[in-house]
C-alpha cells in the first residue's frame, strides 16, 4: 500500500516561502529555509531554552518572539501579541514577520538585556566562552552598554555529583537541564527552587546528581552554570580540536566528539548539530572515563562552521590561499556595534573619561554602602 | 434599596450552616436543575445572563463554558479559582467566609452543567479557616444528600474537594492554578492548548472565579434573562467591590454595574467619601494590577462623561486616560499619599510573586523595583523614569501569562499621570526620602 503524504502546510517567513508537514512550528520552518539555502541562516530566531531533542521544552526565554502578520488563509488576522516561534504551529497561509519587523528585532534587544543584567560577564574566566549561546546572541541581537546600576545577583558554586559543577550565578533559566533530567533521566533529583529572579536550579538539600546520564545536562547548558569537573579551566574551547570518534557503548549509541589539545583528549561531548543541538545524547562513561585515544575509533575532524570561533587558527593554509577570506567574513558576517556613545580615540580624553567614570562607581558604591 | 444577588442574606445569623441557609432558599436552584433541566439548558441560561468572569480578565462565562471541549470518555473538571491574593481585592474571601454554601451550590448547579463529576475548589493557603469553613459546609451538603453519590436521586455524581495553595499569587492563573493541583510547580503553562482542551490531567477544564460561580443559583432560579436585565449594556448583574483606603467606610459592597464612580466614592451607602478633612487625588479601580488614575479622570471620562462603574466605562479612553474594573479593588488615595512609594510598593510584590520563568517577567519586575526604591529613597536620576517607562513596556505583552502586563500598568500609569511627583523626588531627593514626604505640587496647581 502506498503511503498517504500528509499534505504540506505553505507558510511565509520573511517574505521566503516554505512548504512544511502540518503540527510544524514556526521555528523549524525558519530552520528549514536555513538548512536548505545556508546565507538564510541569519534569519532563524534564536533559541536559548527551545532544544528540539527535549520534548516541551521553549516558550520561556522569549528570544524567539516573532510576528505574525497574517494567522491562517482562512482567518488573516494578525496575532495581537508576539508570539513564540518555537512553539507556535504553523497554520496554511500564514505570514510571518522575524528580521523584518522592526518590532520584534527592538523586543529581541530588550530580552538581551533582561538576559544579561544578572549574568555575571566572566567570559574571560568561563569555559563556556566561545561556544556560549548567551554570548552569540547577545552579540548579534544586544546592545554593547548596560542601562542595569544594581548589584547583579550571585550565588555559591554548588558541586552536584562528583563530575558536574553548578555556577548558578551564570544561569539563564531555561530549564533545558530540569528538562533533560526529567526526560532522559529516570531518578529525577534537580529542578527548580524558589521564585522569581530568586530561582535557581537545585537538588534537593545538595543531593549529588548520580546516574548515568546525568553529565548530559553540561550539553544542554547554554551558558556556563553546568561545567564539566574534570574540564575545568583545563582549555579553551578555540585552542583545542574537536573530532568525531565512537565507541561501543553498552549504555548509549558511542557517538561524540572529542575535543583534544596536542595529543591530550582534554574533554569528550555530545555531537552537536548546527544548531547546537545534542544528536544523540551520551553516557556518564564515555563522556568523563574514556579518555585515551586508544578507548576510541576515530572518524574524522568535526565539521565546524567556519564563523565559528573553535574554528580560529585551524585552517591556516585556507587563509593563506585565500587573502580575501578574513574580508570577506568581515563584510558578512560583523555587525554595527549598537552603542550610542561617543568615540574619542584622543588619549587625553579617554583617560579623563575613565577617571570621571571610577568616580562616578565610587560614588555609587558609597551611596549603596549608606543606605545599608 | 438596590438589587443584592449574592449579599442579600449574608447578614441573617447563622447563614454559613445548611440548615439557616436552606431556610432562606438555598439550594433550590440545585433541585431545579437537577430534576427539570439538562446541562444544555444551564449553559444556555449561562451565555443569556451574559455573566462575565469576576476575576479580573471579564471574558463572558457563558462562552467560556461553551469552549469545553467534550471528547469522550475523558473526564471533565470544573475548578473554582478561590486563589484571591491580589492587593486590594478581598471579596472572594469575604463571600466564602459568610456565606459558604452559595459557593457549594453554586459549584454543583455549574459542575452539572459541565458534566463534571469531580470539582475543586482552590483557595489560597493563607485562609486555613476559610477552607475549614468550606469543608464543614461540604460534609454538611453531603450529609443533605447535594453532593457525594446520586444527587438527589438523580444518578449524577459530584465529588467537591477543597485544595489549599500554597500562598502564591502566581497560582491566581488558570494554567499556575492547573499546574499546582497537580502536585507541581505553579509556573503558567504556554497558550495554546487552552484548558478547555487540555487542562487538569490533560482534560478540558474549566477555572471560573468565586463570585462568578457564586452568581449561577441566581441564574438558575430568575432565570438569565432576568439577570442581563440587571447592570448596563454589557456589563450586566452586579459586582462586588472591595473597597479600601483613605475612605470613610471600606469594606466589601456589592454594587449593580453601571452606578456612577461618583456615587459609589461619595454616597452613604457605600464608601461614604474619602476621610474627613482630606480630598481624592488617586484611584485604583480593580485592584493593583490595573492602571492607577489621578483625581480629574476617576468621576469624569475624558470625554466629560460620567464615569460608571461597569467594565466599559472604566476602560473608557483605553490606557491613556482610563483603567479596568478588574477584580473590583478599589483603592482610594487621599492628598497624603505619596505615588511613587505606592508604586515602589506594588512593584515590589510583583517582584516577589513573579514565577520566575520567562525572562521579561523574571528580570523585568526586579529591575523595576530597585529602580523605585533607589528613586523613592533619593538616589534616582532623571533618566531612571523613561528607563522605567521602556522596561515597562518591554514586560508588557510578552510573558507567559498575564503578571507581567500586571506588573507593568501600574508603573506605566503612575509615570503617565504623575510624572511630576517622580521628577519632584529625583529633584528633592533629600526632602522626599524622608517618611511621610509627599509631593504636594499638584495642590498648588
Amino acid at each position: 500500500m502506498e503511503e498517504v503524504k500528509p499534505q504540506l502546510i505553505k507558510i511565509t517567513f520573511d517574505g521566503i516561502e516554505v512548504e512544511v508537514e502540518p503540527g510544524t512550528t514556526i521555528m523549524q520552518a525558519a530552520r528549514k529555509i536555513a538548512e536548505a539555502d545556508e546565507s538564510q541562516g541569519h534569519l532563524v530566531p534564536p533559541a536559548m531554552c527551545y532544544y528540539k531533542p527535549l520534548p516541551t521544552s521553549g516558550g520561556k526565554c522569549r528570544a524567539c518572539l516573532v510576528r505574525v502578520a497574517a494567522g491562517s488563509a482562512k482567518d488573516p488576522r494578525p496575532m495581537p501579541k508576539l508570539v513564540p516561534s518555537c512553539i507556535t504551529q504553523v497554520q496554511e497561509g500564514m505570514i510571518v514577520e522575524n528580521t523584518t519587523n522592526p518590532a520584534v528585532l527592538d523586543t529581541r534587544k530588550s530580552i538581551v538585556e533582561f538576559l544579561l543584567i544578572n549574568h555575571p560577564l566572566d567570559c574571560p574566566v568561563c569555559d563556556q566562552a566561545g561556544e556560549c549561546h548567551l554570548q552569540d546572541f547577545s552579540f548579534e541581537h544586544g546592545s554593547a552598554k548596560t542601562r542595569y546600576e544594581e548589584d547583579r545577583r550571585t550565588f555559591d558554586k554548588i558541586d552536584i555529583g562528583p563530575f558536574v559543577q553548578l555556577h548558578m550565578t551564570r544561569c539563564i533559566l531555561c530549564y533545558r537541564c530540569v528538562y533533560t533530567a526529567d526526560q532522559i533521566t529516570n531518578k529525577r533529583v534537580h529542578g527548580v527552587m524558589n521564585r522569581g529572579d530568586a530561582s535557581e536550579i537545585s537538588t534537593y538539600i545538595e543531593k549529588a546528581i548520580d546516574n548515568d546520564f546525568s553529565g548530559n545536562v553540561i550539553d544542554v547548558c547554554p551558558v556556563g552554570a553546568l561545567t564539566d569537573k574534570t574540564y575545568r579551566f583545563k582549555s579553551r574551547v578555540w585552542f583545542s580540536k574537536p573530532v568525531d570518534a565512537h565507541c561501543d557503548c553498552d549504555k548509549c549509541s558511542g557517538k561524540v566528539t572529542l575535543w583534544y589539545r596536542g595529543d591530550e583528549v582534554i574533554r569528550v561531548t555530545a555531537r552537536k548539530n548546527m544548531w547546537g543541538e545534542v544528536n544523540e545524547f551520551i553516557c556518564n562513561t564515555c563522556r568523563f572515563e574514556r579518555k585515551k585515544t586508544s578507548d576510541w575509533t576515530i572518524e574524522g575532524p568535526t565539521k565546524v562552521k567556519r564563523s565559528s570561533v573553535i574554528s580560529a587558527n585551524k585552517y591556516p593554509k585556507d587563509l593563506i590561499a585565500k587573502p580575501d577570506f578574513a574580508l570577506k567574513l568581515a563584510a558578512t558576517q560583523f555587525k554595527p556595534i549598537d552603542d550610542d556613545r561617543d568615540y574619542t580615540t584622543d588619549a587625553e580624553t579617554v583617560r579623563h573619561q575613565s577617571i570621571e567614570n571610577n568616580d562616578k562607581a565610587n560614588h555609587r558604591s558609597l551611596l549603596t554602602d549608606n543606605r545599608k | 434599596m438596590a438589587i443584592k444577588i449574592l449579599t442579600e442574606h449574608i447578614n441573617v445569623p447563622g447563614i454559613e450552616t445548611f440548615e439557616v441557609y436552606r431556610k432562606q432558599g438555598g439550594y433550590s436552584a440545585v433541585e431545579k436543575v437537577i430534576k427539570t433541566m439538562t446541562p444544555e439548558e444551564v449553559v444556555e441560561e449561562a451565555k443569556k445572563s451574559g455573566i462575565r468572569g469576576r476575576g479580573g480578565a471579564g471574558f463572558p462565562m457563558g462562552m467560556k463554558w461553551g469552549f469545553l471541549a467534550k471528547p469522550e470518555g475523558v473526564p471533565r473538571y470544573l475548578v473554582c479559582n478561590a486563589d484571591e491574593s491580589e492587593p486590594g481585592t478581598f471579596k472572594d474571601h469575604h463571600l466564602m467566609k459568610c456565606i459558604p454554601h452559595l459557593l457549594i451550590e453554586g459549584m454543583i448547579v455549574s459542575s452539572f452543567a459541565l458534566g463534571a463529576n469531580k470539582s475543586f475548589i482552590y483557595v489560597r493557603g493563607e485562609l486555613m479557616y476559610v477552607i475549614r469553613i468550606l469543608e464543614k459546609a461540604i460534609e454538611e451538603a453531603k450529609a443533605n444528600g447535594f453532593l457525594g453519590k446520586n444527587i438527589l436521586g438523580s444518578g449524577y455524581d459530584l465529588e467537591l474537594v477543597v485544595q489549599p495553595g500554597g500562598g502564591a499569587y502566581i497560582c491566581g492563573e488558570e494554567t499556575a492554578l492547573l499546574e499546582s493541583l497537580e502536585g507541581k510547580r505553579g509556573n503558567p503553562r504556554n497558550k495554546p492548548p487552552f484548558p478547555a482542551v487540555k487542562g487538569l490531567y490533560q482534560s478540558p477544564t474549566v477555572v471560573n472565579n468565586v463570585e462568578s460561580i457564586s452568581n449561577m443559583p441566581w441564574v438558575i432560579n430568575n432565570g438569565g434573562d432576568a439577570y442581563a436585565a440587571i447592570g448596563i449594556g454589557r456589563s450586566t448583574g452586579t459586582k462586588l467591590i472591595s473597597a479600601s483606603g483613605h475612605i470613610q467606610k471600606p469594606g466589601v459592597y456589592e454594587i449593580e454595574l453601571g452606578v456612577s464612580v461618583d456615587e459609589f466614592l461619595n454616597s452613604d451607602e457605600y464608601c461614604g467619601g474619602v476621610r474627613k478633612g482630606h480630598y481624592l487625588k488617586a484611584l485604583v479601580a480593580g485592584g493593583s494590577s490595573v492602571p492607577i488614575l489621578p483625581a480629574h479622570l476617576i468621576t469624569k471620562t475624558a470625554a466629560g462623561e460620567d464615569r460608571l462603574m461597569s467594565y466599559e466605562s472604566l476602560s473608557d479612553g483605553g490606557f491613556a486616560t482610563g483603567t479596568m474594573l478588574g477584580s473590583g479593588g478599589f483603592i482610594v488615595f487621599d492628598e497624603t499619599a505619596c505615588i511613587v512609594r505606592n508604586t515602589w510598593n506594588f512593584s515590589r510584590f510583583y517582584h516577589h510573586e513573579s514565577c520566575g520563568q520567562c525572562s521579561p517577567c523574571r528580570e523585568g519586575t526586579g529591575w523595576m523595583e530597585k529602580v523605585l526604591h533607589r528613586i523613592e529613597h533619593g538616589h534616582g536620576s532623571m533618566h531612571d523614569i523613561d528607563l522605567l517607562v521602556d522596561v515597562a513596556k518591554k514586560i508588557e505583552g510578552n510573558t507567559i501569562c498575564p503578571l507581567g502586563d500586571a506588573a507593568a500598568w501600574p508603573v506605566a500609569s503612575a509615570i503617565r499621570h504623575f510624572r511630576d511627583e517622580f521628577e519632584w523626588h529625583i529633584t528633592n531627593p533629600h526632602e522626599a526620602s524622608q517618611p511621610g514626604a509627599v509631593f504636594m505640587g499638584a495642590v498648588l496647581a
